[in-house]
């Protein structure tokens, strides 16, 4: 092991363990805080039940649908806008002012116009990753250099051929990036849509389980999402780390 | 087209299509799900006295959050960018701690604070802290090192290094996590008033949705988005004139 990874694992070990122990000598309140263990082990009882099953698979299946149409729909908007300048331009300021705006101020609104249940949840998720996908893809046509896209034109491929064939491909790495922030924020949508306002999936449940003072459930399901979340970051980070080597191995 | 290119013409235009946008929306789907730009504009006229207190009690929070998040992403930021260990160290961890669904740390919060300012202006600074901070630690990497050893034999106070060297060295940088935490703050302010207060624009949001008032709805989005448009504006164009400046 290397010593980063280690100082890594010390980085999350050593406030776990203090938190530990300042919940078993007592100095926190095991009603505000129940001990990280009892946490593991109630998550541990909870999966093994299985009653948590369907909320687990309903907030997955929206967290999918959501990351996998802003990818898709991101990806096509930023490659088009990308191409016509005058959008372009009239867009950047809503792009740059984007992320400052509350998505979760429009999920009352999605809750009439498409009623409680997956669609304004899906909705949000979208929402909140659409833009970090459009953004990243922008960054990397503009990347591109100019001899690829000439020679595109000299072979005469047309623009979504161009853009499928050459400049997106190009793009990639860029584009992950992109891809990795959507990941996140469809999560982060899906959840905070659920836990404002929904009948069922994760959200919910760890909402319910707090306005019930149902620490044994609350705590574990929110250990649940951060274990997630954490692991979903983890897996996309490794998978870039590993397609930015093979591209450098391959020039 | 040439009008365009005057200073401000482009985001006017945009601001028009976005109106035009919520026009047809509301005709579409009507005065239920919706309150048209005009009945929102003639409420906010009506009543935006109305809604001081709790534009007051939003400011009040959201400005000690974002306080908390910037000083606490500098530090935090600083600490570990001026160590290549302590920065390889430390980022995988503050991108994995930026994915995660603050929302649902939100009950645990909500416990340790208690109802009311404290939990709100948590709740926001969370929300901001991380931006701040990994902006900052790879702007301190990127300081060049021939500066910092330029300060080395000079021999800088830490405090005279940190003030002469690295902040004009990464300040276009910071500034980009100041305006993204910023935005942040502001959302996890709002969220944290939607649960955990009886007052401020998150609160009256929530008590909107739960009468389906859709005027103070929007009423209050559309105020949300100005100030944050406003200020993301004023912050990105500060940054790109000092980005020139290099």
């Amino acid at each position: 092991m290397n010593k980063i990874t280690l100082y890594r694992i010390l980085a999350v070990a050593i406030p776990l363990a203090l938190i530990e122990l300042a919940c078993r000598l007592g100095w926190i309140n095991r009603l505000t805080l129940p001990p990280p263990s009892e946490m593991v082990v109630g998550l541990w009882g909870i999966l093994k039940s299985g009653r948590m099953n369907a909320a687990m698979l309903e907030t997955l299946r929206n967290v999918i649908v959501a990351f996998a149409g802003s990818v898709v729909a991101g990806i096509a908007a930023g490659a088009l806008v990308h191409g016509v300048a005058p959008v372009r331009r009239l867009l950047e300021p809503l792009f740059s002012t984007y992320y400052a705006v509350p998505i979760y101020g429009f999920y009352p609104l999605f809750i009439v116009m498409f009623g409680l249940g997956d669609k304004p949840e899906i909705l949000i998720g979208f929402m909140l990753a659409v833009v970090a996908v459009i953004t990243a893809t922008l960054a990397g046509l503009d990347g591109v250099p100019r001899v690829l896209v000439k020679t595109a034109r000299v072979l005469r491929l047309g623009p979504v051929r161009t853009a499928w064939q050459v400049t997106l491909p190009y793009a990639a790495p860029q584009l992950f990036t992109g891809v990795k922030l959507a990941a996140a924020y469809s999560f982060i949508g899906v959840i905070g849509a659920e836990f404002i306002m929904s009948q069922s999936g994760l959200g919910y449940e760890i909402r319910f389980a707090y306005d019930n003072l149902d620490n044994n459930v609350m705590y574990p399901l929110i250990l649940l999402v951060l274990v997630v979340a954490v692991a979903m970051n983890g897996a996309l980070d490794a998978w870039d780390r590993r397609l930015r080597e093979r591209r450098r191995a391959g020039r | 087209m040439n009008l365009l290119k005057l200073p401000g013409a482009s985001a006017a235009l945009l601001v028009l299509i976005l109106l035009v946008a919520w026009q047809l929306t509301f005709m579409a789907v009507g005065a239920v799900a919706i309150a048209s730009p005009a009945a929102t504009f003639a409420y906010l006229a009506q009543h935006l006295a109305d809604l001081g207190p709790h534009i007051w009690a939003t400011g009040q929070a959201f400005l000690y959050a974002l306080a908390i998040a910037i000083a606490g992403g500098l530090v935090l930021g600083l600490a570990t960018g001026l160590s290549a260990t302590a920065a390889e160290t430390a980022e995988p961890l503050l991108l994995a701690a930026n994915s995660i669904p603050k929302i649902a740390l939100y009950p645990v919060v909500l416990l340790l604070f208690g109802i009311g300012l404290p939990a709100k202006v948590a709740f926001g600074a969370i929300h901001g802290v991380i931006p701040v901070a990994i902006f900052t630690m790879n702007a301190a990497r990127g300081v060049p090192p021939v500066l910092l050893k330029t300060a080395a034999v000079l021999r800088l106070s830490p405090m005279d290094r940190i003030r002469s060297i690295l902040l004009p060295s990464a300040l276009p940088e910071v500034l980009t996590g100041v305006r993204l935490g910023f935005s942040l703050t502001l959302i996890g302010t709002i969220l944290g008033e939607m649960f955990g207060s009886q007052s401020g624009l998150g609160y009256l949001l929530m008590t909107s949705i739960g009468l389906q008032n859709t005027q103070i709805i929007m009423a209050v989005t559309v105020l949300l988005i100005a100030f944050a448009a406003i200020v993301s504006t004023a912050l990105l164009a500060w940054e790109r004139r000092l980005r020139r400046r290099r």
